[in-house]
Order: C-alpha cells, then sequence, then structure tokens
C-alpha cells in the first residue's frame, strides 16, 4: 500500500502508542520514541518493520511513540494508520494482511 | 570476583573501595570489631554559646575544608530543605571534593546536582537517590564511586568506622540554644529523628538546624546537646505540606486489593500468625491493603501484634488505637496521622536506625521481625530483588530498609504487579542485586503466588491454601509471554556505583547508562 | 463486564479478575472517530491475548450506524465467542445480524453457526418483543437489560431502588425463561456504593436473572458471591436429587427432607443449584 496522506492512530497514554504514518519516496524512514526502548526498542523495531512489510507498505515516514504498548497493539496503531492515510475503513482484509 | 549472588564484581572496584565480595546474608554473624569514636571538642566554660547566626558561621566554626565528608538525615522526605542550604553555602565557599553521606536524598535535592557537576561535590553515600541526583550519579558525573547503602547498613558503616562523618547537619523541628533536638513541637514536625542519632554520636562536629528555638531544656530529646557543637536558627527547615501528607486514601485499585488479600491469606496460614508475632510493612497501596485486611482478621480471632515496625503509616496506627497492636517501633513517619500518633500514644515509640537495622550492633528489631512485607521493581528467578536502578538502568530508588528486614525476617513477602506498563517485574536476571535472593521467602504477583523453594516448610504449610501457587520460573514465564522477552539494558563498562551488602561488602555495582542503539 | 476496546491496558489481562465473560466494547465507550482504531485492537487482542477461558463477547455498533457491518466482520474474523447486538428492537434485527455474521464465518472459513449471538434490550420496543427476539435465532443465548437507555425511552431515570426497571426486568426474565435462553441484568455504576450494587444483585438473582453486566472489576466478587450456592444450599440440593433418585425407585412421590416436603417439581432446582457450585469452583461432592 501506499501511503496517501499524513495519518495517525493510538494515543499518548500508558500501554498505548502512537502512530504517524507521511508520504514518502525514499524506503521507509521510521523513528521510534518508546518508554521502554532499553529493553524492548528491538522487539517495537521489528514489530513495526514487520506490519508495515505485510501491508506492502515501502515508503513512507513512519514515527512511533510508545509507552509499553504490546506487540498486538503496535500492529493495531500501524494498520489504523496506513489504512487511514488511504481513507478505508470499511472490508478489511481481516486475517489477510491484518494478521 | 563473582559473589553469592552470581553477580561479576570488577577487582578494580574491589581495590579502589577495600571492599569484599558479598558471601551471603549471615556470613558475617558473630564478627567481632571496635568501634569508631569521634573526636570531640570540649565544652567546659558555661558561658559559651552554641548558637551560631548562618550555616556559613556554622561551617567555618567547624572548620570545613576540601575533601570532607557531610551527613544528613532524611526526616523531611521530599520536603527537605537543609541539604541544599547546607550545600549551597559550602559551593559558595569554594569548598571542593565533598562527599555527602546521608540516610536518603530524593527529588526535594535535585538543586545539589550543579554541585556534582563543578566538583564541589565528588561522592555520594545514602540509601539511595531519586531524581536529578540519580541521573547524574548513572550519566558518570559523580567523581567517585556512589555507595548504596541500607538503613542497618550505613549505622554499621558508621560505627565500624568504615565512613567517618566530619560535620553531621542534623534538621531539628525543635531545639533549644543548647542543642537538645526534638522531632515535634514546631513547624515541620517530622515524627522522629532515628537516622540522625548515629550521626550524632559518629560525627566530629554536629550542627543542629532548626526553625523552632524552644526553652531549655527541649526534653525528652532525640538527640541531646551532650552531642551537639552547634546551633543554627534558619526561616525554614522544611515545607510541612510535603514532610507530611494527609494519610493516603486506601487504595481501589483491584489489582492491588487482590495482591493484598493473596498477602493476607498468606500471613494468616503460616504459623507465625499467632499472638504476639511482629510485623512491618511499606507504604505501597497494596501493602497498606493487606495491613488493613490483616487487622480485620486480627480483630475476628482475637490475635494481637506484639509490635509493629516501620517506616509508619496510619493504618498501622489505627490497628494501635484499637487495641491490635501492643508497641509501634518507629524510625520513620510517613504521614500526618502517624506523626499524630507517635506524639501522644505512650505504646508509639522512637527507635534509633541501629536499633532498628544494624546488622553488626548486638541485635536489631528487625532480628525480631515475623513478616515483612516489601514491595520491588523487579525479583528474578532466583528470589534476588532489585528496588535501586529502573528498568532503563537509571538509579532511581532507596534499598532503605529492604535488605535489613527480609534478612531479619522469619517470613519476607514481596508484593509486586506481574507487569509494569510492557516492563516485567519477575525476570530471569535483575539488573542490579539490592537485596539478596536468599532472604525473600515468597513474591506475590497479581499473576500468582511462588514460594522460595528454600522454604520447604512453608510450602509446606501452604498446601491445601486456596491461593493460586506457582513457581517463580512460571510467572516469569507468564510475564514474558505477554510482553515479550525483555533485552538486557546496555551499560557502558565504567562503574558508578556500588551496592553495598548491609555486612558492607559488595552486593552488585551500577555502571554508567549508554544512550540506546540499535546496534546494526 | 465492558471493557473499552479503544483502551489497551484495559484489554490487556481483564482475565485475572476472574469474571466469566468480557465485553469487549466497540459501542458507546468508543468515540466516533476511533471506531475504526477499536477494530484493530480487537482483531489483534483477540486474535493474540491469551483470555484464559473468559467468554469474549463484543459488544458492536446499532444496527442504525455506518459501522455494525464492519464490526460483524472483525468479531468473526478475529473468533470472537459471542456478539452482542446493541438497540435490539426486535427479532428482525437479530435475524438481520445473524445473516451479516452467516456470511463473515463463510467469508473467514469459520465453522457456522460458531458465532453466538446476545441481544441488549435497550428500549421499550425491544423490551416489549422480549419474547420474540428470544426465539429469534438458535445462535441467540440470552438477553442482556440496558437500563440506562431503556429509562430514557421511558421517559424516568434510574433511581436505585429499581422500581423504574421492575417492569423491563420481569417481562424480560419471563420471556427468557419461557424461550430457554439466559437473561442479564443492566450494570450498576455507582462505585462508591457497593452496599447498595450487593442489595441490586441480591433483588435481581431472587428475580431469576442469570448473571450481571459489570463497569469495574471491584464488582466481580459481590457477585459471585451472591451467585454461589451457600453450602446449606448445596447440602440441601444434594439431598435433594439424592432422595428424589431413590424415591422414583421406589415409586413413592412426595416425601421430606429436612423437614420440607418435597417432590419432582424440585429436582431441576436442585440439580441447578449443583451445577452453579460446580461452575463456582466450590462444589467438593459427587453429584
Amino acid at each position: 500500500m501506499e501511503i496517501k496522506r499524513a495519518a495517525m492512530a493510538g494515543t499518548l497514554e500508558s500501554s498505548d502508542a502512537q502512530v504517524t504514518v507521511e508520504p514518502g519516496t525514499d524506503g521507509i524512514e521510521l523513528s521510534i520514541e518508546s518508554s521502554v526502548i532499553n529493553q524492548y526498542g528491538k522487539q517495537i523495531r521489528k514489530v513495526i518493520l514487520e506490519t508495515l512489510d505485510r501491508l506492502e507498505v515501502s515508503n513512507g515516514k513512519v514515527k512511533v511513540v510508545d509507552k509499553g504498548a504490546l506487540d498486538c497493539t503496535l500492529k493495531a496503531r500501524v494498520e489504523c494508520a496506513v489504512y487511514r492515510s488511504n481513507d478505508m475503513t470499511e472490508n478489511l482484509p481481516w486475517g489477510g494482511v491484518i494478521r | 570476583m563473582i559473589n553469592a549472588v552470581g553477580r561479576e564484581i570488577p577487582e578494580e572496584v574491589l581495590a579502589a573501595t577495600g571492599k569484599k565480595v558479598f558471601e551471603g546474608a549471615y556470613a558475617y554473624d558473630n564478627y567481632e570489631y571496635k568501634k569508631a569514636a569521634p573526636t570531640v571538642r570540649a565544652m567546659v566554660d558555661p558561658n559559651r554559646s552554641k548558637m551560631v547566626s548562618s550555616i556559613r558561621e556554622a561551617l567555618e566554626k567547624c572548620g570545613i575544608r576540601d575533601g570532607m565528608v557531610l551527613s544528613f538525615h532524611h526526616h523531611f522526605r521530599e520536603g527537605d530543605y537543609v541539604v541544599n542550604m547546607v550545600m549551597e553555602e559550602v559551593h559558595n565557599m569554594g569548598i571542593k571534593d565533598i562527599t555527602i553521606c546521608a540516610s536518603s536524598l530524593g527529588k526535594a535535592n535535585d538543586a545539589i546536582v550543579p554541585y556534582i557537576e563543578d566538583g564541589t561535590i565528588v561522592g555520594i553515600q545514602s540509601s539511595g537517590v531519586r531524581g536529578k541526583i540519580g541521573e547524574a550519579i548513572s550519566t558518570g558525573k559523580l567523581r567517585d564511586l556512589a555507595i548504596m547503602r541500607s538503613h542497618g547498613g550505613r549505622v554499621r558503616a558508621i560505627e565500624t568506622g568504615e565512613v567517618h562523618i566530619d560535620i553531621a547537619f542534623i534538621g531539628a523541628p525543635t531545639c533549644d540554644e543548647y542543642g537538645n533536638c526534638r522531632p515535634n513541637g514546631g513547624k515541620s514536625d517530622c515524627g522522629v529523628l532515628s537516622y540522625a542519632m548515629a550521626d550524632a554520636k559518629y560525627a566530629d562536629k554536629v550542627v543542629a538546624v532548626t526553625d523552632c528555638l524552644v526553652p531549655f531544656p527541649n526534653v525528652p530529646a532525640s538527640i541531646s546537646m551532650s552531642d551537639v557543637d552547634y546551633v543554627c536558627v534558619v526561616d525554614e527547615i522544611g515545607n510541612p505540606a510535603k514532610i507530611a501528607t494527609g494519610a493516603a486514601k486506601p487504595t481501589t485499585d483491584v489489582r492491588k486489593l487482590m495482591m493484598a488479600d493473596y498477602c493476607t491469606q498468606f500471613v494468616i496460614h503460616t504459623p507465625y500468625f499467632k499472638e504476639g508475632f511482629s510485623y512491618q510493612t511499606g507504604v505501597g497501596g497494596a501493602s497498606i491493603a493487606s495491613t488493613i485486611s490483616l487487622g480485620k482478621i486480627m480483630e475476628e480471632r482475637g490475635i494481637h501484634m506484639g509490635f509493629g515496625v516501620g517506616g509508619i503509616t496510619t493504618p498501622m496506627c489505627d490497628l494501635l488505637e484499637r487495641g491490635l497492636i501492643r508497641t509501634i517501633v518507629d524510625t520513620q513517619d510517613f504521614d500526618l496521622g502517624a506523626i499524630e500518633s507517635i506524639k501522644k500514644n505512650p505504646n508509639h515509640i522512637e527507635i534509633s536506625a541501629s536499633e532498628y537495622a544494624n546488622p553488626m550492633n548486638k541485635g536489631a528489631y528487625v532480628n525480631r521481625l515475623d513478616f515483612v512485607i516489601l514491595a520491588a521493581l523487579e525479583v528474578d528467578v532466583n528470589f534476588n530483588c532489585n528496588v535501586v536502578v529502573g528498568s532503563d538502568g537509571m538509579i532511581t530508588g532507596a534499598q532503605g530498609g529492604h535488605p535489613d528486614t527480609a534478612a531479619g525476617a522469619k517470613c519476607t513477602i514481596v508484593i509486586a504487579p506481574l507487569l509494569q506498563g510492557r516492563i516485567p517485574a519477575i525476570c530471569t536476571n535483575v539488573t542490579t542485586v539490592t537485596t539478596p535472593g536468599e532472604t525473600v521467602d515468597v513474591v506475590i504477583t497479581d499473576y500468582g503466588i511462588a514460594i522460595n523453594p528454600r522454604r520447604q516448610d512453608l510450602i509446606e504449610c501452604m498446601k491445601g491454601v486456596n491461593l493460586p501457587f506457582c513457581t517463580i520460573e512460571e510467572l516469569r514465564d507468564k510475564a514474558y509471554s505477554i510482553v515479550g522477552e525483555p533485552s538486557p539494558v546496555q551499560f557502558d563498562d565504567r562503574v558508578v556505583g556500588v551496592i553495598e551488602s548491609r555486612d558492607g561488602t559488595v552486593l552488585d555495582v551500577v555502571r554508567k547508562i549508554k544512550e540506546f542503539t540499535f546496534d546494526d | 463486564m465492558f471493557l473499552n476496546c479503544q483502551k489497551p491496558s484495559l484489554i490487556k489481562d481483564p482475565y485475572i479478575y476472574g469474571p466469566d465473560s468480557i465485553m469487549l466494547d466497540l459501542e458507546d465507550a468508543v468515540a466516533e472517530n476511533q471506531k475504526d482504531a477499536a477494530r484493530y485492537s480487537l482483531y489483534h487482542a483477540l486474535q493474540e491475548i491469551d483470555y484464559r477461558g473468559v467468554e469474549r463477547v463484543v459488544r458492536i455498533n446499532g444496527l442504525d450506524t455506518p459501522h455494525w457491518r464492519e464490526d460483524i466482520r472483525v468479531c468473526v474474523a478475529g473468533g470472537a465467542d459471542t456478539i452482542r447486538i446493541a438497540k435490539t428492537e426486535s427479532a428482525q434485527d437479530v435475524r438481520t445480524v445473524e445473516e451479516a455474521v452467516l456470511a463473515a464465518e463463510r467469508e473467514f472459513g469459520r465453522p457456522e453457526g460458531s458465532t453466538l449471538l446476545m441481544a441488549a434490550l435497550e428500549s421499550c420496543r425491544g423490551v416489549l418483543n422480549a419474547l420474540e427476539i428470544c426465539e429469534s435465532s438458535e445462535r441467540l443465548i440470552g438477553i442482556a437489560l440496558s437500563g440506562g437507555d431503556y429509562t430514557k425511552d421511558l421517559q424516568t431515570k434510574i433511581t436505585g431502588t429499581g422500581v423504574e426497571l421492575m417492569g423491563a426486568r420481569q417481562h424480560m426474565i419471563m420471556a427468557a425463561r419461557a424461550a430457554g435462553v439466559q437473561c442479564w441484568d443492566t450494570v450498576f455504576t455507582n462505585l462508591d456504593d457497593m452496599e447498595g450494587f450487593r442489595k441490586e444483585t441480591e433483588m435481581i438473582k431472587l428475580m431469576g436473572f442469570d448473571g450481571k453486566s459489570l463497569v469495574n472489576p471491584r464488582q466481580i466478587r459481590v457477585v459471585h458471591e451472591v451467585f454461589t450456592p451457600t453450602e446449606k444450599d448445596i447440602i440441601f440440593a444434594e439431598k435433594v436429587v439424592r432422595e428424589i433418585d431413590d424415591k422414583k425407585a421406589k415409586g413413592i412421590g412426595v416425601f421430606t427432607v429436612d423437614g420440607k416436603m418435597i417432590d419432582i417439581a424440585f429436582y431441576d432446582g436442585a440439580k441447578r443449584t449443583i451445577e452453579l457450585a460446580k461452575a463456582s469452583g466450590v462444589y467438593e461432592g459427587d453429584l
């Protein structure tokens, strides 16, 4: 998928993450800020990149501000931001690229 | 060299401090030593005054010079003004290379960080530090190794002469002009002055700092005039609103209540829960809730507590008022209710930090404890606890009486929610060992309860008790299955702090933190 | 117990409090502009969080909103146990949802009929149509009262006395029993009034309800305490079951247990007490 416009999902509450996506042309430009970066930084990055890869997003700026979210929340926020940037809210591929 | 809790202690740290590695919580039983003694300047002339007009004058008369050790107590908690006011003056006088030996330091003392940066302060010895001082130490700004000692360990260090205090500054809510100090009756009441008692006895010079001068004699005195050199009156020694807050509302957080309930059920099913038992608890929501629910069962069954220790809060005082506790022995008051209680209830008494927890006197209260209920940032599968270093590697807490009470009590219970956000409290290896696992008997989490396999007797008496028992490894695995296995925090090689065991050996070291990198 | 799908900290581990079922909410608790976000969270929660045997019910948005179709798709794809239909007014509402559920089951390869339904009655019309709603679908396991919306429709309010809900409660429980489905009571929102909560729970249990909807884990223990049979109840029920089994074989129809006159009509009730005791984890007998 393409990131068509800037979009955001999630909050800065504890156990949540706020994900912002913006259009880009030169690959994925990922920035991660996290309250648990020391212990889960690598895991967070892995989950974000895998989720983007499943959604076939290969270009764009992705900013994650994590407040200790579990992997399932990170995925949910990335997917939400990407689909929002495409203005899609219905007939989503549950169990397909969203998994 | 690897110590008894499996931590590698670098040789250069042992060489620099002259310390040995930790060999076990009870390795120094029967250890003999000669106590240190202060240098005393006699007060023979009855016409001489102890009053000084300023902190500066006190410092001058005490002969302040580079490299000295200054001591402070932390009874004013987050409302303390004394440390900052003294260190500001030391700084203004251009004095360098000072070591602070405090019973604890908190966010109230953030203001001394610039003096760490400019070399006024080069050493810190404390039960722990929070706020910006912790950051300063963890980021390597302090010249010398920071030394973290338990409350009992601090008195031991002072009494054995491991640390020699040149000048002790004792914030006193009331004081007379000859130096008799009391913790109550002024504008900044703090209930007790337990942690300052060793300082008064072992420092060469002792300065009482008060904001409420009272007529002589101010008795019964917690700190006696016979140990005090100078008395300095200042406008404010602390912020009363932050020294003692109102009693915390009992928690309504179901998770904490659930853990409190587990704790109470565990306590009452041990053989130690009987007439005259002894008990200490902390100030966390779950600890306080378990005190309240234990009180109900004590009342129902007509069982009385022989003595309660601590760290006192209103709920313990309520049990005293209701006749459910015979005596409270107190080393610190956490709220106004506790301060009021010690003022008016003759069965609520002040004890010294040495009586409380010193492992090397002839017997401390902690040794007589049946139960202690503690908290922890992390507990590992060997039951080692960490209460000092945060999961980000930053020093952010204090040992306090944790290792002392754990070593002393017959049943040491640690309550911790399994997860704090994403951070698991039960892990394979704690970031830093601050209380050895051999002294920790039970870990209670919201997901289950693990008994230390060393305590087969407790495991045996819990058979048939309807509580969610499991192994500590199962707790860790549950945590990891939910949040994933944490990577170890990345540290620099440089050691910035030493976690001292109660007996003065090295339990662990704290290293300088390193900016997180994805290292690829 | 209701949980907002949009709050990761809430849906992470509610099972530790020991509820019988959790109600993951896509409806009222989720702001209108976060409906989409809540679905992603729901999907991954259903797929990846081990709720340890706790029934996972999802409350979907009403049929008068643009959200319910996608809500159903995500529920079925994620594998929710039960879908709670908000604002159910008629048997047709249930059948409309049922069709969409079946389509989703086919789309996502779930066994047909595996997704159960429960209907929330939130209006006078819904309450009056309780019986036809209860009988509308094989998938429908029960009905639940939603007191807040219902009293609004009734042009009154929740008073705490229960008088405003009396008619609806009795009507609904009768309809549910007639149709052989379950019936759950509405929430009690004043968390500071635990005594009032206990009284209301005791009352609805006496009225015949099978359970109560909760807004906070603090309430779970009270409901379990009220609904768990006492030792006395269990012992009596055991005696009744054994005596009836015994006397039936001997051809005796009416007899006494502990001085009370007993006949076959007591059999099902006694059995239910024992089943409830088993479900509550307090039964140690061998019936």
